[in-house]
């Protein structure tokens, strides 16, 4: 039993830490709430650059041939970011999905995907390709294929569709349908958890600087003991997201299971997180000039979806009792 | 990573299950009441003579050498077992660490063999009348006595679990007068049948007389019973706190062995139209996978320790999660049972007593939840 990344692994998410923390800055974040598409603009073609976006798909499709265990990492990074783009649904899900994903993995082609029964697609309008479900057996519908009713986020970078189509193509069986869904659910997962890590940053600087009574309202155990639970929470939620990752990669059969445990824990820690970060900054969190709402806001949207944390209690009990 | 078992663990795993299943003994007594205590002894000596009393030490002390995982499968297994409580924990958990750590060579042969072998029982003796939370504030004296070559301890111990079926404590005495707080203390090694020690039971909220106040009235030590440096005592003592709040007082085998349980007494009640409601259904699964997060957040931290990270005071976080855990599953349990929860031979209602001095004892959780804003945060003390 050994439960740490290698060195490799690490590296490469210190790569893309660095790189979304020059370019993802909160200011993108902002701005994707008031441009056309609600997307992050150049970071996403950096994000190519580096063989992020296509890391999942074989290495004769320009991917690297990375496992789930080898993405949890790196998403957990774009969860951090907030980055406003589909990639849980473009680099997770559907890359490793398609027949040929060397034009996702050039980031010439931008996919997203619903499954599990989900209503309405992130970034839909922009897609080139959907990943959807159709009689138990994966689909793609392309582009001109979709009718596109556009629905709104409490997530305002997050741009939303109801679709129909007539014509899909099968790409996979139930198994891989399954699959599929179960990396939307685990990628969501290590979205929340990098989330849950950047609410805990900032209130922790927040409340270092701000005095009240003469002194940083830090010092208070009121407030101590808020982020401490959420710091608990967190805790004890991600190592059920990277043993998820590695079962899914080495095909455990209990692998669904685990994904839903993790994902169960990872939104109710980014809830609380959010929660406790909003309570600590006070009326100064409660406004929307600052930066706290963009991140509590995709936590709200990635905690509902692929499946909310009671949905996956349910799975983990019926699987269990 | 791989999360799977090595071969060796494997095979550790199978010799320690099937040793457990043989032999566990069901049904004792508490262990925190007279009778009780010594059908437990007879349960320790027998751990001990087939090597599983103490699987981590060095096999010069009665151990196996275990590495860290394997000690955690050892407590899976125990647990699993139905193992009893352990009556020596205090000392193979929480004072031999600390042996290990600070003691001299001849402290080491002289206390670890008959701690492991139960000839030794040990008690903890930190806490005072006016000195919980705040550890700090220990009144409790060690007084030079050049002409003898040692100490004269005076003061009280309180809160001294089992205290009153021990043979020795260990604590914390004032040895520098001048000195205030956490300067100044010394860390002893003391028999329970000196003269000048008194020692009364009392019981604790499930009945038990599982506490003790001892009292000490000029009682001579020799310098042999300092454990580390004089006046150093706090930060020998903090080794041990450390360590307690962390894996080993309560390692995740314990609540997942705990989590099936619940498990099985929601099957076995699911036609009872109360154990229907989904809010218990619920809280089954709660438990179920809080279980789980601790057993793979250890894996982790273990993981972590064999590389040569200091996860030092994140083992308060540990400490709150198995703690409010425990009431959890207890709470679960209690809301299965129904009516019958109050019912007197329940061992959950007896259970949840115990599960509720777990925010309390080895640090309370307010406590716990200020180290982890200030020394895993690092939010201002004041």
């Amino acid at each position: 039993m050994r439960f740490a990344f290698t060195d490799d692994q690490l590296a490469f998410r210190d790569a893309v830490r660095d790189l979304l923390a020059n370019e993802c800055p909160p200011a993108v974040v902002r701005a994707a709430w008031d441009n056309a598409d609600g997307r992050s603009g150049a970071v996403w073609g950096a994000l190519a650059e580096m063989g992020v976006l296509g890391a999942g798909a074989p290495e004769d499709q320009g991917g690297l041939g990375f496992t789930l265990l080898d993405l949890v990492l790196i998403t957990e990074e774009t969860g951090y970011a907030a980055l406003p783009e589909p990639f849980v649904e473009h680099a997770v899900v559907a890359v490793p999905a398609l027949p040929d994903a060397s034009a996702a993995a050039a980031g010439q082609q931008l996919l997203t995907a619903a499954l599990g029964g989900a209503p309405f697609v992130p970034y839909v309008a922009s897609a080139d390709l959907l990943l959807t479900e159709e009689d138990d057996v994966l689909v793609v519908v392309s582009r001109v294929g979709l009718q596109i009713e556009p629905e709104s986020s409490v997530d305002g970078s997050r741009r939303l569709g109801w679709v129909e189509w007539d014509a899909a193509e099968p790409v996979g069986d139930a198994v891989a349908l399954a699959a599929a869904f179960d990396r939307g659910a685990l990628g969501t997962a290590a979205q929340l958890i990098g989330l849950s890590r950047r609410m805990l940053d900032l209130t922790v600087d927040y409340v270092k600087e701000r005095e009240q009574f003469g002194v940083p309202i830090g010092s208070f155990q009121a407030v101590k003991h808020h982020l401490a639970d959420a710091r608990i929470a967190l805790e004890f939620a991600r190592p059920l997201v990277y043993r998820a990752a590695w079962s899914s990669a080495a095909g455990d059969p209990e692998a669904s299971v685990h994904v839903s445990m993790a994902k169960a824990l990872a939104s109710d820690a980014a809830t609380l997180a959010a929660q406790k970060a909003l309570q600590c900054h006070g009326a100064m969190g409660y406004s929307f000039e600052y930066d706290l709402h963009l991140y509590m806001k995709r936590a709200w949207a990635l905690a509902a979806s692929w499946g909310d944390a009671a949905w996956h209690r349910a799975r983990v009990g019926r699987a269990i009792l | 990573m791989d999360l799977r078992f090595t071969e060796q663990e494997d095979a550790f795993r199978a010799e320690c299950r099937a040793w457990l299943e043989a032999n566990v003994p069901h049904g004792l007594p508490s262990g925190d009441t007279h009778e009780g205590f010594a059908l437990h002894l007879d349960w320790e000596r027998a751990l001990f003579d087939a090597r599983f009393a103490v699987v981590s030490w060095p096999e010069e002390f009665g151990g196996r050498d275990a590495t860290p995982m394997e000690w955690l499968i050892f407590e899976e297994e125990y647990y699993r077992a139905g193992g009893p409580q352990r009556v020596t924990q205090n000392g193979i958990f929480l004072l031999a660490p600390t042996v290990f750590d600070y003691g001299t060579p001849d402290q080491r042969a002289r206390i670890l063999p008959r701690m492991a072998r139960g000839d030794d029982l040990w008690c903890q003796g930190w806490s005072e009348p006016g000195a919980g939370s705040d550890l700090a504030g220990i009144q409790s004296k060690a007084a030079r006595d050049e002409a003898a070559g040692g100490w004269r301890l005076t003061g009280q111990k309180t809160w001294t679990t089992r205290g009153a079926f021990c043979t020795h404590l260990f604590g914390l005495f004032r040895s520098d007068p001048a000195a205030e707080r956490h300067r100044g203390l010394t860390y002893f090694l003391v028999p329970l049948d000196a003269e000048g020690m008194t020692v009364r039971g009392f019981g604790r909220l499930d009945g038990d007389e599982g506490f003790a106040e001892v009292f000490l009235d000029d009682v001579f030590v020799a310098d042999d019973a300092v454990l580390g440096e004089v006046d150093q005592g706090w930060s020998v003592a903090m080794a041990t706190t450390s360590v307690e709040r962390g894996l080993t007082l309560r390692s995740p085998g314990r609540f997942l062995a705990a989590s099936d349980r619940l498990v099985d007494l929601y099957r076995d009640a699911a036609h009872v139209a109360d154990a229907a409601d989904p809010t218990l259904r619920d809280a089954v699964v709660r438990a179920y996978i809080d279980a789980e997060a601790y057993r793979w957040q250890t894996f982790l931290t273990v993981t972590r320790m064999t590389d040569g990270d200091n996860v030092g005071s994140e083992s308060s976080m540990t400490k709150i999660f198995w703690s409010e855990l425990d009431v959890r599953i207890h709470e679960a349990a209690l809301g299965i049972l129904g009516p019958n929860a109050e019912l007197g031979d329940n061992p959950w209602m007896k259970g949840y007593q115990f599960a509720l001095s777990g925010p309390i004892y080895a640090g309370t959780n307010e406590i716990q939840r200020n180290v982890i804003a200030e020394r895993v945060l690092g939010l201002p003390r004041r």
